[in-house]
């Protein structure tokens, strides 16, 4: 092979010549091969978010009960009096794409150290999938194992799923969503940083032993999957073990009960490399490590492997000098190995030793400081003329067989047969658990408070106007938590877009974010973190851009909880909120009519606000038998899933005043901000009150009673028995 | 007269453990602590439970690894002498594996894990565990478990049966022993079983997760109760007879 020829040694590790001279400028010498690995995972898209960064800088984070926003490895929020939340999203697409079951698992495994890496005992979990369509027999095993692997991991570990959300798309069929998102709970006096501090302070590896998984898992992340990515790209996921990840946590969090840590991060992506270059970086110090010190799983491993391993379950952490017997004998105690590999240093400089050998020296912020890009930002101009689509042409199909469809549609049918796969109630602390609008978990710290999760997210929206997919994702979320009766006070969010390098996705990548951020700010609700992934692609294209958004809600009493269903026979149905409804990316225009098309509907911040504000003021003055907020399917989906839920008919009337003249689009339309609550009769005025002085619409639909949901609208009428709405909604696949 | 004194066995990787030990002491002001798998030594305790989880990963076969532990060596001499023990899920699985309970809790027949409420029947209250329980009285309790379905030789089910040792079995609302109300495939529908002298339960479903009725019942605390007033009954009599 000719010079010419032959790779260069940067490109081989995933950097550019410029990224490669650069690296060469901080470091005022050429890197040797192990500091040229490290730079090619840490200044990857994974590790670095070098086409993100500048975008993110728009998301508001600060907020009253804020404390810690994003940069940790968890946003932590003041849930009660001295009782604090830690918050945190990830993806792990690549990995699930490549190896369902296992990449899942380990995704739960990493979202869980980064909660317990705040010093908080993880509390829930709770999931956003994304896959191609069920009848795929593909997409079918890649979800079945994705949610295999969850269970696995969760299940044995003992925190519990209590909610999340599985769409389906044919854009998802190569190259699947999976984010994980997880809550942990912590004292507010005590919440611990990753910053390294303290010169001469040990540096403590705990956890499993280090072997050759997972080596180049980031760089691998931030890659498009390719037909040999199956094959090729196995070594690159890690293999979880549930055992190891419980015993690190009861472990990790007896060692910090001794008072005697300083600092502590996750091995996770980029492993030992990225825990003490940001630990070192973050803390403005230094770190030496002697590598022969790191316990091993297997023999002749390369200084590069030891370095780069993402075996899971490892924790890295700043013990005060002279206590590392306390940190080592928690560690110990449950059967994991704990070792003292290195010291803080003051000079800022990472030196790594092997067998007495230097290795690597090099200022820990070179790594961090990876470059950032801004791309062009291009709307494509097919994206528009979808978007403009004329949907008012559309044929009117049977109403009652389009209502049936659209509840067994694979993205709106019940989930019972996979979180009831998930341990949902271990811990003792799930009021309402999957399958609600929101979970709801008691805080025992803090009786009769509680606190309520959702995730939510829909790409279609996204993919059709970037802004109203980021904006709704928020509003949706707040919404749900909204309904079950708390007040949101934090979200954190996953961004799941294609190859960022490309003018079309940097679009929908500043569109999303923009939507986040003005939502957030309207809301007076602050991004804690976030995750970003990016290039998830195949050969059939981009993902549609998909952002979720998890957020976190407190409720005063746990026992004023809002029920989804339709409770009692005589209650009033009122919709509420925003009253613009458009088929635009509507689950109805996909099933019925097969097309992703038209303008969705931009919500409107402030109204948004105001409905969230009466829905948790409605709650805590018991006006509310129940709520449900109106997503994928609009009303009619929803009025549908609150008699399934309920066991209970309604019977409807809308008038073509109130909710338009066309019929579909006034039961299928879908739109932010709008909720269907029952309410007793004698209630109403109070609650109808209580929405005027808010300026929040309120539309009476009619009343909860008998065996049927009936909806009548103008001369068309949907008649369809409880019963059979049900086995349509269970009609799970 | 002592307070009965309540023990939850830790294994490495039980995650029940904190829960058992918030319903016997916070819900119901029982004497009650941890006890680490490596320990020997019992004494004390009137009740010893065997928590939910995944002892030592489970990895051979569920309780296999935990029923060789020095603790659970402890338990069965305390066994012998009349101590109460309840094994809960995955001590149930321990308890099997030991030999203190007969049968064997294999794969469910889904073969998935289920998580979910079921209900069940209570077959006898002539346990010091089901005493405050109505005879054939239909409870709601969850159950969250992969390794749940009972099995055991035919000879074995004959001898469990004509001894009434079947204390909990998986019915239907109206309490029928129909198949869609069997979770797991389980054997005669069978969710927990007793041993001869009635002293070792182990059940499949999880009492401590419906002990409080915010959690949605609170059919599972009866169970604790009972055990906490046969063991007062006893230690009662046992002060009447030495006075």
């Amino acid at each position: 092979m000719t010079a010419a020829t032959r790779r260069p040694d940067w490109e081989a590790v995933g950097l550019r010549r410029e990224e490669y001279e650069r690296v060469c400028g901080l470091l005022g010498r050429e890197p040797n091969p192990t500091e040229l690995r490290m730079f090619g995972v840490m200044w990857s898209e994974h590790c670095a978010y070098k086409h993100s960064r500048p975008y993110l800088r728009r998301l508001p984070t600060a907020g009253p009960g804020v404390l810690r926003g994003p940069g940790e490895n968890a946003g932590v929020v003041e849930v009660a009096p001295g009782l604090a939340a830690a918050l945190k999203v990830e993806s792990h697409n690549h990995p699930s794409a490549v190896d369902p079951f296992h990449g899942a698992a380990t995704g739960v495994g990493g979202i869980l150290r980064d909660v317990l890496s705040m010093g908080a005992r993880p509390v829930a979990l709770l999931d956003s999938l994304r896959f191609g369509p069920p009848d795929d027999p593909q997409s079918r095993r890649l979800r079945d194992g994705v949610v295999a692997g969850i269970s696995h991991y969760g299940n044995s570990v003992g925190v519990p799923v209590v909610g999340g959300e599985v769409l389906y798309e044919d854009c998802y069929r190569a190259n699947p969503l999976v984010n994980v998102a997880c809550v942990g709970l912590l004292p507010s006096s005590r919440v611990f940083t990753s910053a390294a501090a303290g010169p001469g302070n040990p540096v403590v590896y705990a956890g499993a032993r280090t072997g050759r998984d997972g080596i180049g898992g980031a760089s691998f992340a931030s890659e498009e999957l390719d037909e040999g990515s199956a094959e090729a790209d196995r070594g690159a996921v890690q293999i979880g073990d549930p055992f190891a990840g419980k015993l690190l946590i009861e472990a990790t969090l007896e060692a910090l009960d001794t008072g005697a840590v300083v600092a502590l991060q996750d091995m996770g992506a980029a492993g030992l490399t990225c825990a003490a270059a940001e630990m070192s970086a973050r803390g403005g110090v230094g770190m030496v490590l002697h590598l022969d010190r790191v316990p091993r799983r297997e023999r002749g491993m390369t200084p590069t492997e030891v370095l780069l391993s993402e075996s899971q379950e490892r924790m890295l952490l700043v013990v005060q000098r002279g206590r590392e017997e306390e940190v080592l004998k928690a560690y110990r105690r449950w059967g994991l190995r704990a070792e003292v590999v290195g010291e803080v240093v003051a000079e800022p400089v990472l030196r790594v030793y092997d067998a007495g050998q230097l290795v690597v020296e090099l200022p820990p912020s070179a790594l961090t400081q990876a470059p950032t890009y801004r791309v062009p930002e291009q709307e494509p101009e097919a994206r528009r003329a979808l978007r403009d689509a004329d949907l008012s042409g559309l044929p009117q199909p049977d109403l009652t067989e389009a209502l049936l469809r659209v509840l067994r549609s694979p993205s709106v049918v019940g989930k019972r047969p996979i979180y009831t796969q998930y341990d949902h109630m271990v811990q003792l602390r799930t009021v309402v658990g999957p399958g609600a609008d929101a979970a709801v978990l008691r805080l025992v710290e803090a009786p009769p408070r509680g606190i309520a999760v959702s995730v939510d997210g829909n790409g279609r929206i996204a993919y059709l106007d970037p802004w109203a997919g980021g904006a709704g994702a928020v509003c949706e979320a707040t919404l749900n938590v909204a309904c079950v009766g708390a007040r949101p006070v934090a979200v954190t969010d996953g961004l799941n877009l294609g190859n960022p390098e490309r003018p079309e996705v940097a679009w929908e990548l500043a569109g999303v974010v923009d939507g986040i951020a003005d939502a957030c700010r309207v809301l007076g609700v602050p991004v804690v973190g976030g995750n970003v992934s990016l290039y998830n692609e195949s050969e059939r294209g981009a993902v549609y851009p998909t952002p979720v958004v998890v957020c976190l809600g407190v409720l005063e009493d746990v026992g004023c909880a809002v029920p989804t269903g339709f409770q009692k026979a005589g209650d009033l149905v009122v919709v509420v909120g925003s009253g613009q409804v458009s088929l635009g990316g509507s689950e109805y225009l996909r099933v019925a009519h097969g097309r992703v098309a038209g303008c969705p509907v931009r919500a409107d911040l402030e109204l948004h606000r105001r409905l969230v504000d009466v829905l948790v003021r409605a709650a805590q003055q018991g006006l509310l038998r129940s709520a449900h907020d109106l997503s994928e399917g609009g009303l009619a989906v929803a009025l549908a899933e609150a008699c399934v839920a309920g066991g209970v008919g309604a019977r409807c009337q809308l008038s073509p005043e109130l909710f338009g003249r066309r019929t579909d689009v006034a039961l299928f339309g879908e739109g932010p901000s709008r909720v269907v609550v029952s309410v007793a009769p004698e209630r109403y005025e109070a609650f109808a009150e209580l929405c005027a002085r808010s300026r929040v619409p309120i539309r009476l639909a009619g009343r909860v009673g008998g065996t049927d949901l009936r909806v009548q609208l103008a001369e068309a009428e949907v008649v369809v028995p409880v019963e059979d709405l049900r086995s349509a909604w269970e009609a799970y696949r | 007269m002592r307070d009965p004194r309540f023990a939850v066995v830790v294994f490495p990787g039980s995650n029940c453990d904190r829960d058992c030990l918030h319903v016997l002491r916070d819900v119901l002001g029982y004497a009650a602590q941890f006890v680490w798998h490596e320990t020997e030594d019992l004494s004390g305790f009137d009740a010893v439970l065997l928590p939910g989880g995944f002892s030592y990963g489970d990895y051979l076969r569920p309780g296999a690894v935990a029923a060789t532990s020095p603790v659970v060596r402890a338990v069965r001499r305390f066994a012998s002498l009349g101590g109460l023990v309840l094994g809960v899920c995955n001590g149930f699985q321990v308890l099997t594996e030991a030999g203190l309970l007969p049968g064997a809790l294999l794969r469910n027949r889904t073969p998935t894990f289920r998580c979910e409420w079921v209900h069940l029947r209570v077959e006898r209250t002539d346990t010091p565990f089901t005493g405050l329980y109505a005879p054939g009285e239909v409870v709601r309790m969850p159950i969250a478990h992969g390794d749940g379905r009972y099995h055991a030789p035919r000879e074995v089910l004959e001898e469990l049966e004509r001894q009434r040792q079947v204390v909990f079995r998986y019915v239907d609302a109206q309490g029928r022993t129909t198949l869609d109300a069997n979770p797991n495939g389980s054997v005669h529908h069978i969710a927990g079983v007793v041993n001869a002298a009635g002293n070792v339960l182990g059940l499949m479903p999880h009492p401590e997760r419906c002990s409080e009725e915010v959690l949605g019942g609170q059919d599972g605390r009866r169970l604790f109760e009972s055990m906490h007033r046969w063991l007062r009954e006893r230690a009662a009599v046992a002060a009447g007879r030495s006075g």
